[in-house]
């Protein structure tokens, strides 16, 4: 913050008593910060630490425990099933956060410049993805991918026959949980990017009518601009989800069909539980951690450049 | 970002402060803080005692898996048994799904407060690796006590035998007990091979031939729902008999040395295997179906025969009654019936308990003679006397009379998914990949031998 003080602001301020040697202390904003700090030390950096701590250690979480320092680390370095796991996840983010962006950005956009009547029920609906349970929706979704399910049957109301489980394709499989992520997340893309066009003055859109701008310059001289943050929490938001998704993929197909579907946080489920190598789990959180941080300081860079309204 | 100033450095200094005073706490070694009784030999118990009613008050705590219907009546049954003969004795019981029960037990042994009793998954990857790391007791004084050898055939105690170390699966110390049968088969519907003109198969090669003629009638020769990953794992097991001699799978299924995946006869088992996915024997899509989805369509009139375990009968009986028949594989490449199956998820004792004679006294209590009748009543499986407590009629007199001919007369085999910690995903994974064409029979192979063998050595 920046903002130099106002005149008046000076004007109002009353001289007080000097403050006591303890209240002008330097630590005393600190000391303020303490509590907070205390429980997110206690909920986020210990375990964060106890982790990086484990990944350093061979052990099956029982019994004792071998130091075997980065060892777990460059094994993963040649491990394909990490690999394609991370690879997974890119793919993922694709129908997490670029789709939802675009076609969020469509939706907002036209339900701003239409004032749609019923539009309170329009946001409910695209929203209600996002507020019912992962585990109801990954149950849901599993019966319309069935060979047997909803989309096959709507497939052949449209007069093309198909018989395929989408789920169990080693092609489609994934991409049929993409879509699932695809349709959670353009409720709360599009809900975020609405919020920020209705701030838009009107007066803004005026002006660009006067210049002769249509729709569709309007949309790219002053709302994309406009919304410039609002994309940039957008994506954050959906490249975290999409990075760590791990219900979805357990509840639809545990990672197959073969290993068609594995994820970054199914993997750090599957070798702590099912292989009990804590070390290599550990290993893999830790470097998905790092991934979710670095794409993420580069992402919200984007949205600070230039007009800096955040 | 800005040039940074003097405060965001202070800042990014502090944060790195805190950071390594968070990785100084925890930097302790992992497992480190347990109590430290000596792991290397509370394994074995000192001296036995029988004698329960002579303990005082005790609360035992028994953690198991028994949640659906028959299974859960019958255990509540003997509990109420077992407190009954026992005043002094309250049992604590806390009941999950097995998937759930085998990763608390897994945190539970890392933990300092350990259960008494549990319900513990015979694989290598469970029960395995926690012999390796002496948190189960050794059963072996309570069976001389208590002559639990008198009472289990010695194939089903081989199930829960581990060497000291964890190397040997199927022989040395005693970790668990059963209390329950299992055996994977086949289902069918009578009236659906009646309509085809097809009796019940005695061989492979009927198998095979009524397959081919429900294909022929336009009906899907067999229900399988793999999206799960292992169902497969329980059409393959029976399926390899038919190829591969009994001591080999065996050998391969547990996990010890002197077999190989990559010989003609498993390559057999797993092209038939490959073929029956690539030519729709299993439908459209066996990896996009659920299990439960499967075994529900089946009952609603898809399929003529279903490959699965007896643990579905109840739930198809009720909607097929009659129609639903049940018949163990035919015979192996031996000449012997052989078939995947063995016992319900056994009973043990984590080496920390509380009260392990105790424990020992309700494992024996759960698995004597009258427990099995208990259990039967209940409409459970019981892994003794099956044949004489079958019932006279139905899908379940034929699940009975098969598991007891396949125990007294042939060989109960092992989940493949014993053989090593890491197998269940190697085989789930695999099969799934041979049944969608994703890859050959050999690559499949390959990935099996490679993981046996990297943890046979």
């Amino acid at each position: 913050m920046t903002t130099p003080h106002s005149p008046a602001e000076v004007k109002v301020r009353r001289p007080r008593e000097r403050p006591s040697a303890v209240v002008r202390s330097r630590a005393v904003p600190y000391l303020y910060l303490l509590p907070g700090l205390a429980i997110y030390a206690m909920f986020m950096l210990y375990p964060l630490a106890r982790t990086v701590t484990y990944s350093l250690y061979e052990w099956s979480g029982f019994g004792p425990s071998v130091f075997v320092g980065l060892k777990n680390y460059v094994a993963l370095a040649s491990d394909r099933a990490f690999q394609a796991a991370i690879w997974h996840a890119i793919i993922l983010i694709f129908f997490y956060s670029v789709l939802p962006l675009v076609v969020g950005l469509v939706l907002a956009s036209t339900l701003r410049r239409g004032q749609v009547r019923g539009m309170g029920a329009f946001r409910a609906l695209i929203f209600l993805p996002q507020v019912i349970a992962l585990v109801v929706v990954a149950v849901a979704w599993r019966q319309i991918y069935a060979p047997d399910g909803g989309l096959n049957r709507l497939l052949g109301l449209l007069g093309i026959h198909s018989d395929i489980g989408w789920l169990g394709d080693a092609d489609l499989a994934l991409p049929a949980v993409g879509i699932v992520g695809f349709w959670l997340e353009t409720g709360l893309v599009m809900l975020l990017l609405l919020a920020g066009m209705t701030r838009i003055p009107n007066e803004m859109y005026e002006a660009a009518r006067l210049d002769g701008a249509g729709a569709v310059r309007e949309f790219f001289a002053v709302t994309l601009p406009s919304v410039r943050g609002e994309i940039a929490t957008a994506l954050v938001l959906t490249i975290i989800a999409a990075l760590k998704t791990f219900d979805l993929v357990y509840m639809t197909t545990r990672g197959g069909p073969g290993a068609a579907t594995t994820v970054p946080s199914f993997e750090v489920f599957n070798r702590a539980f099912n292989y009990k190598q804590l070390g290599s789990a550990s290993a893999v959180a830790v470097v998905l951690t790092i991934l979710v941080f670095v794409i993420n300081v580069f992402v919200s860079r984007i949205g600070e450049e230039r007009g800096g309204r955040r | 970002m800005k040039t940074s100033h003097p405060a965001r450095v202070s800042t990014r200094a502090m944060a790195g402060t805190l950071l390594a005073g968070a990785l100084a706490l925890s930097a302790c070694a992992p497992g480190s803080g347990q109590s430290s009784q000596p792991a290397g030999t509370s394994a074995t118990p000192a001296a036995v005692e029988t004698d329960i009613a002579s303990k005082g008050k005790v609360e035992l705590v028994v953690w198991d898996q028994e949640v659906r219907g028959s299974q859960n009546d019958s255990l509540v049954a003997l509990n109420k048994e077992f407190e009954a003969k026992y005043p002094n004795v309250t049992i604590k019981r806390t009941s999950q799904a097995n998937e759930d029960l085998q990763q608390q037990i897994a945190l539970a042994l890392g933990g300092n407060e350990v259960p008494d009793v549990i319900q513990v998954n015979n694989a290598r990857g469970d029960m395995g690796q926690y012999v390796t790391a002496k948190q189960l007791v050794d059963l072996t004084p309570y069976a001389a006590a208590y002559k639990w050898e008198d009472r289990f055939p010695s194939s089903v105690l081989a199930k829960t035998r581990y060497s000291a170390d964890g190397k040997t699966f199927g022989e040395g110390n005693l970790y668990a007990l059963p209390q329950t049968g299992e055996v994977v088969g086949i289902f069918y519907s009578k009236s659906k091979l009646e309509k085809l003109g097809v009796s019940v198969p005695t061989t492979w090669e009927e198998y095979f031939a009524a397959l081919d003629k429900a294909k022929a009638a336009g009906e899907l020769p067999m229900v399988l729902g793999n999206l799960d990953k292992w169902p497969a794992l329980h059409v393959f097991g029976p399926l390899q008999a038919h190829y591969v001699p009994v001591d080999k799978i065996v050998a391969l299924g547990m996990g010890n040395a002197g077999a190989t995946w990559k010989d003609d006869a498993n390559t057999q088992a797993m092209t038939q295997f490959a073929k029956w996915g690539s030519e729709g024997y299993f439908g459209s899509s066996p990896n996009g179906t659920g299990y439960d989805a499967a075994w529900a369509s089946f009952t609603k009139g898809t399929g003529v025969f279903l490959p699965g375990g007896s643990w579905l009968g109840t739930d198809m009986e009720a909607v097929m009654g009659d129609d639903l028949g049940f018949i163990a594989p035919p015979k192996g490449v031996d000449g012997k019936l052989a078939t995947t199956g063995g016992t319900g998820i056994p009973f043990g004792i984590p080496a920390r308990a509380k009260n392990v004679d105790v424990a020992a006294a309700y494992i024996d209590f759960i698995t004597t003679e009258a427990a099995m009748k208990t259990i039967a009543t209940n409409g459970g499986m019981p892994v003794l006397d099956t044949k004489e407590l079958a019932p006279a009629t139905g899908v379940q007199h034929d699940i009975f009379t098969a598991f007891a001919t396949v125990s007294e007369e042939g060989t109960l085999l092992p989940y493949l998914d014993y053989a090593t910690p890491t197998f269940a995903d190697t085989a789930g994974q695999g099969l799934q990949e041979v049944l969608g064409g994703q890859r050959t029979p050999e690559q499949v192979l390959e990935a099996f031998e490679n993981d046996y063998a990297a943890f046979t050595g």
